[in-house]
C-alpha cells in the first residue's frame, strides 16, 4: 500500500500544527465561531447531539495492520473503546473531547493518517471498491487513481470552498461495489474498444440526499494522462455555476440537472480544452511512482482449490457456510478476499471495539499481508489470504464474535448512526436495524433469503444509502413520532437505480413485519435462481405494494 | 478598507469612485456597472481598476481586460469560494495587472488566494480589526508546499518529486 515519503508526511505534521493554531486563534476570538466552523469541519470535528465526532479519513479504505492498531489506541484512550465505520469508508469516533483533538491528529500523523477533508464544503476523502488489486473482474486497480486524487484535492487553493460537499470514488472492476453513480464525481477504469488503451469513464451528478440522481456519463473514454486536468475543468464549472442560494440545491446534481447534461458537458470540455493541461496534470513518473505502492504481493504458487480447505469445509458446515457466502474467489489460485462481518446479529452496524480491531489487525499481520480494507457496506476485508488459513482465521474471528455468515445477506444492514448519535438524524436507525437482524437471524432462512439489502438512514441526508438499497428505509419524524418509509427497487451497483416509495410511513415496531411481507412475496414469486432484485425488476412493484399496504392498512 | 499583500499591510493608492466620474483621479477604481462609461472618460495617463462581482461571466470580462490596471474581486462572504475560480480564470486569460480580494475573507484563506493569483486583500474594519496582520503573514507559511500544479508554486509536491526523480536519473547515469 501507499506509504509517505518526505513531502507528505511533512504535509500532514503542518496540517496539525496549522488546526492547533486555529483553534488557539477560535480561542482568543481572532475568528468568529461562524469562521472556525468550516475550519474544524473540514478537519473532521463534528459537534453531535451528545459531544464532538471525530471522522477520520482512510482513503479508498486501505489500512495496515499497524493503522488500524493505532486507531485501536485513540479508541482505547480518548474515546470508549470502540469505534464506527461509515459508509465512505471513514472511521468515526462518537465521544473524543475538543481539547483532546490535537493530540489524536498527532498520533494519526504518526502512522500516515490525517482528518483532512472528511466534512465540510470540499472534495471529500476519496472512496473505491473494497476488492481492489483482487478482484477477477478488475482491468485495472483503482487505489493508484484514488491516492493522486487524494492528493491532488488535499487542501486545494482553489476548490477548498465549494457551494456544498463534494464526493468522488473510483472503481477499475466491471462489477461496480463503489456505488460511484450515487457519488458527485464517479470515475471508472476501462478500456477503450479500438485502442485498448485505459482510460477512465467520468460520470458527474449522481447524488444521495433530499433529491437522489444517479450520475451521468460526461465522458467516455478519458486518457489517464489528463485526469487532474479534467477535474479541474469539472471543480472549476461547479465552483463558479452551483446555486449558493440554497444549501439544499448546492450539490453538482442539482447544477447538472437544472442546465442538462449536455450543456454541463459541453461546459466543462470548453474549459477542459482551454486551461494548460501539462501544466496541471501530474506526469506518467508520478503516476508510475503511486503505482508501484501497490504493486500486488508476492503469491505463492498455490493450486486453485485447496485441499486443506475442501477438508475442512466437509467436516464443518458451520465453516463452510460461512467461506461460501464471506469469501469472493480471488485473482490468485489458491487465495480467497475475506469479508469480516461487521453486522453480528444485536449490534450497532459497522461499529468495531478496540480489541476487535486489534485482532483483525493480528489476523491481517498473520495472514493478509498486514493489510485490511473498509466497505462501503461497514465490513473489514482481509484481501490476501491463502485459502487454507481460512479455518484459523474463522475459529479466532469466532471468539472474538466476529464469524457473522452474512456477508450480503438480509442482516448485512448498512445503517447510518441515526438519532442515537446523529444531530441531523430525525429517527433511529440502529434500533430498526437490530430488530430487523433479530427477524431474521436464523442462518438457513437467511441463506434461502439470499443477496439482499437492506439500508437504513435516519433523515432525509441518506448517510445510509438507503435510496439505493434493495429495500431502503428511511427514518423521519412526524408529529413527534418516529416514522419509517420503505423503499424497494434501488441498486448500488452499475445498474444502479433509485428506490421507489410503497406506501405511508410506519411505526417503528411495523418495520419488521413489513419487510417479512415483502420478502414472502418474493419466497413466492421469484423463479428458479432468481435474485431479490432481479425478482423485483421483473415482477414490479405492484405485489410488494399489495403485501406492504396489509400492514399499513392493519396499523391504521 | 485596511489592504494587505505577502509583505503586510499596504497604503490604498486607488480611489473608488461611485458612479463614472473619474475627472482627476490618476488611479480610478470604479463598480461594473460604470466601466464602459469611465473607459470612454479615460485620459492617457489615467489607469482604471474595477470591482467586479463574483458571478460574472469571464466571456464579458475578457473583452477589457487589456484596458485595466486593477481587478477586485469581491467576496461577499468567506464561505463563498467563487472568488478563487474567477481569479484563476481572469490568470488564465492572460491578466497581468494587480488582482485584489476584497471582502471578509479569513487568514486561513490568505495562502489559497494568493496560490489563485490574487496579490492583495482587502479587508472590512471589523476582520482587520479581528485578525492583525501578524496572523496572516503567519498563516500564509503553515502550509509551506501543496500538491497542485498551476497554481503559482514552483516548488509544490509534485515538482519537486519530479526535480529528484530528474536528479537521481543524472545521478545513476
Amino acid at each position: 500500500m501507499y506509504r509517505y515519503d518526505e513531502f507528505d508526511e511533512r504535509f500532514v505534521r503542518e496540517r496539525v500544527a496549522q488546526f492547533r493554531d486555529q483553534v488557539a486563534r477560535r480561542l482568543d476570538g481572532s475568528i468568529t465561531e461562524d469562521e472556525f466552523k468550516p475550519l474544524r469541519l473540514k478537519n473532521g470535528v463534528y459537534l453531535q447531539l451528545h459531544a464532538y465526532m471525530l471522522r477520520i479519513a482512510i482513503p479508498y479504505g486501505t489500512l495496515s495492520s499497524k493503522q488500524l492498531r493505532q486507531l485501536a489506541l485513540i479508541g482505547e484512550r480518548y474515546d470508549r473503546g470502540y469505534g464506527h465505520f461509515t459508509t465512505r469508508q471513514n472511521l468515526q469516533f462518537n465521544w473524543p473531547k475538543l481539547r483532546d483533538v490535537p493530540e489524536i491528529l498527532d498520533l494519526l500523523a504518526d502512522v500516515e493518517m490525517h482528518c483532512i477533508q472528511t466534512s465540510g464544503n470540499c472534495i471529500r476523502n476519496v472512496t473505491a471498491d473494497h476488492f481492489a488489486g483482487v478482484a477477477q473482474d478488475e482491468i485495472e486497480d483503482p487505489r493508484p487513481t484514488a491516492e493522486l486524487i487524494r492528493q491532488w484535492s488535499s487542501l486545494h487553493p482553489e476548490f477548498d470552498y465549494l457551494p456544498r460537499k463534494f464526493k468522488i470514488a473510483v472503481t477499475g472492476a466491471e462489477h461496480d461495489r463503489a456505488v460511484i453513480k450515487a457519488h458527485d464525481i464517479g470515475l471508472r477504469l476501462r478500456r477503450h474498444p479500438d485502442t485498448h488503451e485505459v482510460s477512465y469513464e467520468v460520470s458527474v451528478g449522481g447524488g444521495l440526499g433530499r433529491t437522489p440522481m444517479i450520475g451521468k456519463v460526461v465522458r467516455d473514454y478519458l486518457p489517464k494522462d489528463d485526469l487532474l486536468a479534467f477535474l479541474e475543468a469539472i471543480m472549476r464549472v461547479y465552483n463558479l455555476e452551483g446555486r449558493r442560494d440554497n444549501k439544499y440545491k448546492a450539490r453538482v446534481k442539482i447544477l447538472v440537472h437544472e442546465i442538462g447534461v449536455e450543456e454541463f458537458r459541453r461546459r466543462v470540455e470548453e474549459e477542459f480544452a482551454r486551461l494548460d493541461g501539462p501544466s496541471v496534470n501530474a506526469d506518467p513518473a508520478e503516476v508510475a511512482r503511486i503505482a508501484a505502492y501497490f504493486k500486488a504481493p508476492d503469491y505463492e504458487a498455490l493450486p486453485a482449490i485447496s485441499r486443506v480447505l475442501e477438508a475442512t469445509k466437509a467436516a464443518n458446515p458451520a465453516f463452510a457456510r460461512w467461506v461460501e457466502v464471506n469469501t469472493i474467489p480471488h485473482k490468485a489460485p489458491g487465495y480467497a478476499a475475506l469479508t469480516i462481518s461487521l453486522k453480528p446479529v444485536g449490534e450497532a452496524p459497522g461499529d468495531a471495539t478496540s480489541d476487535q480491531m486489534r485482532l483483525v489487525a493480528d489476523l491481517a499481520e498473520q495472514y493478509s499481508q498486514a493489510e485490511i480494507r473498509v466497505t462501503h457496506a461497514q465490513n473489514l476485508v482481509l484481501p490476501y489470504v491463502r485459502q487454507r488459513d481460512l479455518f484459523a482465521i474463522w475459529q479466532r474471528l469466532g471468539e472474538a464474535g466476529l464469524a457473522s455468515a452474512n456477508i450480503g445477506l438480509i442482516t448485512d444492514i448498512i445503517s447510518c448512526p441515526g438519532l442515537d448519535y446523529c444531530a441531523l438524524a430525525t429517527a433511529r436507525s440502529i434500533p430498526i436495524a437490530q430488530a430487523i437482524q433479530h427477524r431474521f437471524a436464523d442462518d438457513n432462512r437467511q441463506k434461502a433469503i439470499g443477496e439482499l439489502n437492506i439500508k437504513i438512514s435516519g433523515c432525509i441526508n441518506a448517510c445510509g444509502h438507503h435510496h439505493v438499497g434493495h429495500i431502503g428505509i428511511l427514518g423521519l419524524e412526524k408529529r413527534g413520532i418516529e416514522s419509517y418509509q420503505i423503499t424497494l427497487g434501488g441498486d448500488a451497483t452499475e445498474n444502479a437505480a433509485i428506490g421507489e416509495i410503497l406506501g405511508p410511513g410506519l411505526a417503528a415496531e411495523d418495520v419488521p413485519d413489513a419487510i417479512e411481507r415483502i420478502v414472502n412475496v418474493y419466497l413466492s414469486e421469484r423463479a428458479e435462481g432468481e435474485s431479490f432484485i432481479e425478482n423485483v425488476r421483473r415482477i414490479g412493484l405492484a405485489p410488494f405494494k399489495a403485501a406492504f399496504q396489509e400492514v399499513a392498512h392493519a396499523v391504521a | 478598507m485596511p489592504l494587505l499583500d505577502r509583505n503586510g499591510t499596504k497604503v490604498d493608492a486607488w480611489t473608488r469612485s461611485e458612479g463614472s466620474g473619474i475627472d482627476n483621479l490618476s488611479q480610478a477604481l470604479v463598480p461594473w456597472e460604470a466601466l464602459t462609461e469611465a473607459l470612454q472618460h479615460k485620459t492617457r495617463d489615467q489607469r482604471i481598476g474595477v470591482v467586479i462581482p463574483n458571478n460574472i461571466r469571464i466571456a464579458e470580462l475578457k473583452l477589457v481586460l487589456r484596458q485595466l490596471s486593477l481587478i477586485a474581486v469581491s467576496f461577499p462572504a468567506y464561505s463563498d469560494g467563487r472568488g478563487f475560480s474567477l481569479a484563476k480564470l481572469i490568470r488564465n486569460h492572460g491578466f497581468t495587472g494587480t488582482l485584489r480580494a476584497s471582502g471578509p475573507l479569513i487568514a486561513d484563506q490568505f495562502a489559497y488566494a494568493l496560490a489563485c493569483g490574487f496579490d492583495e486583500i482587502e479587508l472590512p474594519e471589523a476582520s482587520a480589526a479581528r485578525q492583525p496582520v501578524e496572523q496572516w503573514l503567519k498563516a500564509v507559511g503553515q502550509i509551506s508546499h501543496g500538491y497542485q500544479r498551476g497554481y503559482g508554486d514552483s516548488h509544490n509536491i509534485l515538482d519537486q518529486r519530479r526535480t529528484a526523480r530528474a536528479a537521481g536519473r543524472l545521478a545513476a547515469s
